[in-house]
């Protein structure tokens, strides 16, 4: 049903077992409606409404969208949900012609995207925070604002701001005039501590989005540029100078991560990883242009790019590589790089859990015996149980996780198995040995862990060999399902 | 009449010209993997030719693991730490069992050399596996599929045993539950397991296996073997358990006298 364009807009939420409103826009909130409100109210009220379901998690995700997008002015962004920025300006506002010109360009930004801003500026994060969420009497200068806040601001419990209220202390100001154990002693030491942080008193320190990288670069365009291919030659320049960096540090670098800023405030990041540190510009743009082709949406400029930055979140020590000779030694060093850049380069288009090594884990457990780590994590290699001399493998060569279930016929209940059928064909035992028990880990949970498992290695008539085994003994199951968990080789 | 025929003629030199600078087959191989099994390997010239494409089909769904172990095994018996790709589709977990790399170490196999690759569907694997062909340092690099794989064409198996050639690197395709097609690969093989050799207290024995060679570019195809691996030597060899049966010397003619035999022994 299309809805007359100027209809209140609502987002709407199951709260206590009614639908109520979560928010609403202007023109909503100019028909009287609030959050909170049940709908059917609001409906009865308003007329006409649209109403859009509540989604907590895309509100998440777009505020993440636009701190990224906030990375432009500084790299220290916190989010504080659900709807806040906190950005760290210090030493950063001169950028834009001061604090006035960077909020300006803030404004602009985020208007262009429809976004409404209301904005502080404060000596700490706390202060700017509770000065932009708190409406303030206007006051000569930024402490002055401070005292004037309500006692809201501190977001102490319900009832601690109705008390002090009641008590006649309505502001910031009128606390801060009071002795600090007073209102530790009556409200708890987080409310004095809050009060000590809006007033500049202690540190507020921000828990920002990303860490700041050790290493990056960027540029900024006077202009905005329009195609992919000219972002990537300077995403290519970004390399070299980074590159130039490490060399000068003795570092390279394991992962490497480029942000588009787009002029309409968003911006994407691209990242790569290597499974070794790398100085090498050429690899690293091979890398990118690999993880650019594999992307489900690809790069889009929209209206243009007006910044790149290039990252190096993670260095390791690299020490200083000389043109080597030819001959055995190199080409096999030569062939040793190649492989690892064959999987980082599989793993930079598959995803980083997909190209993967083996390592043991120290368990009886068939099928936690090995772990499966990202080959560019570079594990360590660990030793693997040897074969015994003159025996056949114990372990098949392929393993179902989970088992699959079958039906067994066996001479005695707790016998070998004689007869079984597995995915819909039956299997007559020639062959077997057994059981191997395997018992669960009884040290590591309450139930003692779950079944004890007896094993049977099974041949059958045409020499196919499987991994049998029979969940549960007769005393601690009455009748044990039997299972299928590997085939040998 | 006359004006077709210069083209033609061009593209007649071309092709001369191209088949004489080599095409796969025309180049000596760089090397071999060979089995350890004397007769087997000797009957092959050396063994599975470095720098080609070789074919392993499971005789049956069911021996998918016996091929998968003897490709894996051939490769991972070379000296070295040169590491073993091998390039599944994510569900082949799932169908055939994961790969359990305790398992292999206890065939004598080192997991540490395996790399192994998983991609979300088959055209994926195949434009990775061209990327891993090209690479050269590998041991191998295994490449295992589920049904028939149409996106394997004529042109897509030249493609890869072109990068083959080139960086030297051997390709194994692993067909499980396919019909073996025409290729370009320079021996196409069926892989079964075989009935292996009783331990004491009737336990199965060492891994068996039962090869046919359906087709080999360098000679004559239809010969049958019967390997056992011996995880201690790291080599194939022949079935220790009955002399009738160490087949490489004289190659059994059919399936069926295999299984009888193998029955017999059991």
């Amino acid at each position: 049903m299309p809805l007359p364009p100027e209809a209140p807009l609502v987002f709407a939420e199951k709260q206590r077992g009614a639908m109520r409103l979560a928010s609403v826009d202007p023109a909503a909130l100019a028909a009287g409606l609030r959050p909170g409100m049940p709908l059917a109210d609001a409906r009865a009220q308003a007329g006409e409404l649209a109403v859009v379901p509540h989604d907590p998690v895309l509100d998440q995700q777009w505020l993440d969208r636009l701190a990224q997008g906030c990375a432009r002015y500084t790299p220290l962004v916190a989010l504080d949900a659900p709807d806040g920025l906190i950005l760290d300006i210090a030493g950063a506002a001169h950028l834009f012609a001061g604090e006035a010109g960077l909020v300006a360009d803030v404004e602009m930004r985020l208007s262009r995207l429809g976004m409404t801003l209301r904005h502080a500026l404060g000596p700490t994060a706390d202060a700017a925070r509770a000065l932009a969420r708190y409406p303030a009497r206007p006051a000569p200068d930024e402490a002055g604002a401070i005292r004037r806040l309500p006692v809201a601001a501190l977001e102490l419990e319900a009832e601690a701001t109705t008390a002090l209220v009641r008590a006649g202390l309505k502001t910031i100001g009128d606390l801060a005039s009071r002795p600090m154990a007073n209102l530790a002693a009556r409200f708890g030491a987080d409310a004095a501590m809050a009060l000590r942080r809006i007033l500049g008193d202690a540190p507020s320190p921000l828990d920002p989005r990303v860490a700041t990288p050790p290493v990056a670069a960027e540029r900024r365009f006077a202009e905005p540029i329009g195609s992919s291919a000219h972002a990537t030659r300077i995403l290519a320049e970004l390399a070299g100078e980074t590159i130039a960096e490490l060399a000068e540090r003795g570092k390279g670098g394991r992962h490497f991560r480029a942000t588009f800023f787009r002029c309409d405030g968003l911006a994407r990041t691209i990242a790569i990883e290597t499974g070794h540190p790398t100085r090498d510009a050429d690899l690293v743009m091979r890398l990118f242009a690999e993880r650019m082709d594999s992307l489900a949406d690809p790069l889009d400029p929209g209206f243009g790019f007006d910044m790149i930055r290039l990252a190096v979140p993670r260095l390791e020590t690299l020490g200083a590589s000389q043109l080597k000779l030819e001959g055995g030694a190199a080409r096999a060093a030569n062939e040793g790089a190649a492989m690892d850049e064959l999987a980082d380069r599989l793993a930079t288009r598959l995803g980083r859990h997909r190209v993967r090594r083996f390592r043991p884990a120290d368990t009886h457990i068939p099928e936690q015996a090995q772990l499966e780590l990202p080959a560019i994590d570079a594990p360590e290699p660990l030793p693997w149980q040897a074969p015994e001399p003159g025996e056949p493998p114990t372990r098949p060569f392929h393993l179902f996780d989970p088992p699959q279930p079958i039906e067994v016929i066996a001479e005695v209940p707790d016998g070998p198995p004689q007869r079984f059928r597995w995915r819909r064909a039956f299997h007559a035992v020639r062959r077997y040995e057994g059981p191997e028990r395997i018992a669960a880990e009884w040290w590591r949970r309450r139930d003692n862990g779950g079944l004890t498992r007896d094993y049977y290695r099974v041949e059958d008539a045409q020499g196919r060999r499987f991994w049998l085994f029979r969940h549960g003994l007769y005393d601690e199951k009455p009748d044990p399902r039997w299972y299928i968990h590997g085939v040998f080789a | 009449m006359r004006e077709s025929s210069h083209p033609l003629a061009g593209l007649r030199q071309r092709v001369a010209r191209i088949a004489a600078s080599g095409g796969p087959e025309s180049r000596q191989s760089a090397g071999w993997l060979a089995s350890g099994h004397a007769p087997f390997d000797a009957a092959l010239g050396g063994g599975l030719a470095v720098g080609r494409t070789h074919e392993f089909f499971a005789a049956d769904a069911l021996d998918a693991t016996s091929a998968a172990a003897f490709a894996a095994l051939i490769a991972l018996r070379t000296p070295g730490k040169a590491p073993l790709i091998w390039l599944r589709t994510s569900d082949a977990g799932k169908r055939g069992g994961h790969i359990h790399a305790p398992g292999i170490a206890e065939l004598g196999g080192d997991p540490d050399r395996l790399l192994l690759v998983e991609t979300a569907d088959p055209k994926m694997l195949l434009a990775c596996a061209n990327d891993a062909i090209r690479c050269a340092g590998s041991a191998a690099v295994i490449v295992e599929s589920w049904g028939q794989f149409p996106l394997l064409d004529l042109t897509a198996g030249r493609r890869l045993t072109l990068g083959a050639r080139d960086a030297g690197t051997t390709l194994l395709m692993l067909r499980l539950a396919a019909a073996p097609a025409p290729s370009v690969a320079e021996t196409r093989w069926s892989i079964a397991a075989a009935p292996s050799r009783a331990l004491e207290a009737n336990a199965p024995g060492a891994p068996a296996f039962d090869l046919e060679l359906l087709r080999w570019r360098g000679g004559p195809a239809g010969t049958r073997w019967r390997l056992d691996w011996n995880h201690d030597e790291k080599c194939f060899g022949p079935d220790a358990g009955d002399a009738a049966l160490s087949g490489a010397l004289l190659p059994l003619p059919a399936r069926r006298a295999v299984a009888s035999h193998g029955a017999a022994a059991a």
